[in-house]
């Protein structure tokens, strides 16, 4: 049963890697997986003395699937409005047109409106929704009591088998919050850091949900989270054991990319749901997002990806990118970074407002990215301190490509910038309308809709979400 | 050398006299005075012997001498704000203990502790944090041991040998969920202990020699030592100010009970996430508040009711509200706090600030609550010379200061950051690695 079933996996990651979405094959295979339980009901019946008698799902057949389906939405044209598209592009008194979910048209003040409900938005800006490459929602949700404290698996230094989304508390308050302040639309939610191979990420529609299934982003590509440095090595070395070193992680990291190695050529081996998910990296269909620093380490890690033979896609936390700029550039590697958070680590000791800028000078690509239930509400803030930065020491940063750094960029990092990020059409309506210029700290949502569906507005309180935690308490539907 | 200057209420045209003077004027700013008041147009200021002689509008035919003239050239002029509460010169790396004196957890002494003795005038904090703006803080350890943190400073951030303005200028003590953690496990131990640690203190007041205190203690953990109560003489009878981190509703009328027993305490409470719920009972107990602005998560079961207009509806309460320094992931984000306190005016239903509030919030009020009303956080005559200039509007996230003043004297805004910036605005090795660049 073992051979076979190695046999289809690989053939279907053959599959996947030539392009295939993977939510959608996942999709197309559950019928096949219908079809294989009914042999595997035959076998039991005696017909066929081969064939196993049970059988789970395979990781093709997508257990755990998303169940989102966009709400209602109107067509909907914004007018008069300053657009971002969130490619680089900039529109003053713009129109922006979706309907049934998806955009239709960006341009000028000549687009047709007709068979559109027309917003006046003059005065107003637009951009896409916001997206979050790092965070904890729901992992480590508010309130945060000790009950709550679902983001770190920290039993063993790697823990590939884990799923961040088999965590996630769709009820979490913090959801709406981002929404409402922050024009979020979807994020990625990732295991923590206190071990170097922290499991696997989940990107989220922020969509209020009673299911975690029904946040999930449709055709989102997973993605895996490790950490460099110091949290696994005081973890482990903590208690006495490996790692407790920077060369023990990279030791205990090695040794354990050798294993799935074996295990990916192993056609007999059995099911192990660690090595599944460090063959999908192997494979190129599970993105590396690593939580790593320092510059040096970096590089380090850079090096153990081709060592291996995998791809990182994005460096979370960053904060000495600007020292190796030119190298995350040649290794296409993003850097998902604070705008200035420093000092709280040795490892963070080095970190400047100019990192954002000194990597976009470099050519390399730069995501703005929270960490922080707080700070998820303000990306556009945080973008623009560092857009201030790195103006003030000369780099020249268009407002339009410093909206890219919490929208396409985030999208391309997290493999969903096929169908949102930028306001082009097509692509999914995620839509922020705001109350003025979002890189200054006057300025909120106005309106949020995702996939062309208004999910909030604030001028008017029905379109306020309100999780079950917050139902009867003091400050229930405030506009927080 | 002093060289007459007269104002002209038209555009001035001004050249920069030498430097290294002590008085100087700054001319043609958009002045933001930190009283609570909007930003006035063409504003002047005047510094004479380290502090304020005049903040105001231009007047015609103003005459003085002065060493120095900065022509703003309309860019914003404020006063240095002011951070409270903070851990500024306590701690280099939050997570390399042996360089952070925060929190003494292990130590048997709690309210004792001092913190003036060991404030770093040269941490790289104080650097960035002036470079930021702030020119003058409350600086205390944490509470860890014990539910009394120990007595808090006030420090300036100019770097000389003495960053000291005032040592045990306040006690602080924690009553919220901590509290009840730190005394045993429930907010009952915390009141206990605070008030039989209150009443150790009446009994010692007027002693003298080595005070006579019956030691509080659970487990190995000393909650109240002799030291400690000796330490409270001044907050009983209400010469020192006791700050009171607080957050539940209930628990902020439950602290602003103790005046019952403790009639001369002189509260300011910290946090009050739920404050606005009581607010009117805050106003009419006369207790200033230092609150965190952007908190709107029920991160605990005491902060349920958090919202972003907490501050603004205590204010229209008639509380005196300043914008906690943590309102930010450090202190140097508190003009953003207060930005986005004025961004709230715009949404239906939200207590926004006006800009001239918000910025008072950062700076005077914060001041005053501090002891510091009419001499720290506000650029009036008589006030100390601590004035900014910056590059933008100073609540906006892009701006920074381009020049800072404390006492009069123009600062340094260098660090260790402003440091690598400068050594990697470029990444060319060709010649020699980076190290030989500085």
């Amino acid at each position: 049963m073992a051979k076979t079933w190695r046999i289809e996996f690989k053939h279907k990651l053959h599959n996947m890697r030539r392009g295939a979405g993977f939510a959608a094959l996942a999709s197309t295979l559950a019928l096949a997986a219908c079809a294989t339980t009914g042999t595997a009901s035959a076998s039991s019946d005696g017909s066929d003395d081969d064939a196993p008698r049970f059988a789970a799902m395979t990781p093709e057949d997508g257990p755990f699937a998303s169940t989102y389906a966009r709400y209602p939405g109107r067509p909907t044209a914004l007018v008069g409005a300053t657009i971002f598209d969130g490619a680089g592009g900039m529109i003053e008194s713009g129109t922006v047109l979706f309907r049934d979910g998806e955009v239709v048209a960006v341009g000028g003040s000549d687009l047709s409106t007709e068979g559109y409900d027309v917003i006046d938005a003059t005065g107003k800006f637009v951009t896409p929704g916001i997206i979050d490459i790092h965070s904890h929602l729901g992992d480590y949700p508010t309130p945060s009591v000790d009950a709550h404290n679902d983001g770190n698996e920290a039993t063993s230094p790697t823990t590939p088998e884990v799923w961040a989304e088999h965590s996630v508390w769709p009820q979490d308050p913090g959801f709406s919050r981002a929404m409402a302040n922050g024009g979020i639309t979807s994020l990625q939610i990732l295991p923590g850091s206190a071990n170097l191979m922290g499991g696997r990420t989940v990107t989220l529609k922020n969509v209020p949900s009673r299911t975690v299934q029904g946040m999930k982003f449709p055709g989102a590509p997973y993605g895996f989270k490790m950490a460099c440095g110091e949290n696994p090595k005081r973890v482990y070395g903590g208690r006495g054991r490996a790692p407790s070193t920077r060369m023990g992680n990279f030791a205990y990291n090695r040794q354990t990319w050798l294993d799935a190695i074996d295990y990916a050529n192993n056609e007999n081996a059995d099911r192990d749901l660690a090595k599944e998910t460090l063959v999908g990296v192997l494979e190129g269909d599970i993105l590396v997002h690593n939580h790593c620093y320092r510059a040096d380490e970096m590089a380090l890690v850079m090096d153990m990806a081709k060592e291996m033979g995998y791809r990182v896609t994005a460096f979370h936390h960053a904060v000495e990118a600007y020292k190796i700029g030119d190298l995350l550039r040649e290794n296409e590697v993003c850097s998902a970074i604070w705008a200035d958070w420093y000092g709280f680590k040795m490892e963070a000791y080095d970190g400047i407002l100019e990192n954002a800028a000194l990597l976009q000078q470099a050519g390399a690509c730069v995501v703005i990215h929270s960490d922080s239930e707080a700070d998820i509400q303000r990306l556009n803030q945080e973008a623009a301190k560092a857009q201030a930065a790195g103006q003030r020491m000369g780099i020249e940063l268009s407002d339009a490509d410093v909206i890219g750094w919490i929208t396409l960029n985030a999208a391309k990092a997290m493999g969903i910038d096929e169908m949102t990020g930028s306001l082009e059409p097509g692509k999914m309506a995620d839509v922020v309308l705001w109350n003025g210029d979002p890189l200054s700290v006057y300025s909120r949502p106005e309106r949020v809709w995702i996939d062309g569906a208004l999910m909030y507005n604030a001028m008017d309180r029905s379109r306020r979400p309100v999780s079950d935690f917050e139902l009867g308490q003091p400050g229930e539907g405030d506009v927080k | 050398m002093k060289r007459l200057l007269t104002l002209a209420a038209s555009a001035i045209a001004l050249t920069a006299a030498p430097a290294s003077a002590q008085d100087f004027v700054i001319a043609n700013a958009t002045l933001a005075l930190g009283d609570g008041s909007e930003p006035i147009e063409d504003g002047v200021v005047i510094v004479e012997d380290g502090r304020v002689s005049y903040a105001g509008a231009i007047v015609e035919g103003m005459a003085f001498e002065t060493d120095q003239v900065f022509d703003a050239g309309d860019a914003w002029v404020t006063p240095g704000l002011f951070a409270t509460v903070t851990t500024l010169g306590l701690w280099d790396v939050g997570a390399v203990s042996q360089s952070n004196d925060q929190r003494a957890g292990r130590s048997p002494f709690s309210a004792a502790l001092n913190a003036a003795p060991i404030v770093n005038p040269n941490s790289q904090h104080i650097l960035v944090h002036r470079a930021a703006g702030i020119t003058r803080a409350a600086t205390t350890t944490m509470p860890s041991g014990s539910i009394f943190a120990g007595q808090g400073a006030m420090i300036d951030l100019d770097g000389d040998a003495n960053p000291i303005m005032r040592e045990r200028a306040f006690q602080m003590v924690s009553l919220d969920e901590r509290g009840a953690r730190l005394s045993g496990g429930s907010r009952a131990a915390a009141h206990v202990l605070f008030r039989a640690a209150l009443r150790e203190a009446q009994a010692l007041v007027g002693a003298s020699g080595t005070p006579q205190t019956t030691e509080i203690v659970i487990d190995d953990e000393v909650m109240l030592g002799r030291f400690d109560a000796e330490a409270l003489i001044p907050v009983v009878t209400g010469a020192q100010p006791l700050y009171v981190a607080v957050e539940r509703a209930s628990d902020i009328r439950a602290v602003l009970a103790l005046k019952e027993d403790f009639p001369r305490l002189d509260m300011v409470l910290v946090g009050a996430g739920e404050g606005w719920l009581v607010a009117d009972d805050i106003a009419a107990a006369g207790v200033p508040v230092i609150a965190d602005a952007l908190d709107d998560l029920p991160e605990s079961f005491e902060v349920l009711a958090a919202t972003q207009s907490n501050i603004g509806r205590m204010m229209r309460a008639g509380v005196t509200v300043a914008i906690s320094a943590n309102s930010g992931t450090n202190p140097r984000n508190m003009p953003q706090a207060a930005g986005n306190l004025v961004a709230l005016g715009k949404i239906p239903g939200a207590a926004g600030l006006s800009w001239g509030q918000a910025f008072a919030a950062i700076s005077s009020v914060p001041a005053a609550i501090s002891g510091y009303e009419g001499e720290a956080g506000v650029l009036a005559a008589g006030a100390v010379g601590d004035v900014v200039m910056w590059d933008g509007d100073p609540l906006e996230v892009g701006s920074v200061p381009t020049r800072v003043f404390i006492g009069g004297v123009e600062q340094s805004l260098d660090s260790h950051q402003s440091r690598l910036r400068e050594r990697y605005r470029d990444l060319d090795e060709s010649e020699l690695p980076k190290a030989y660049d500085w």
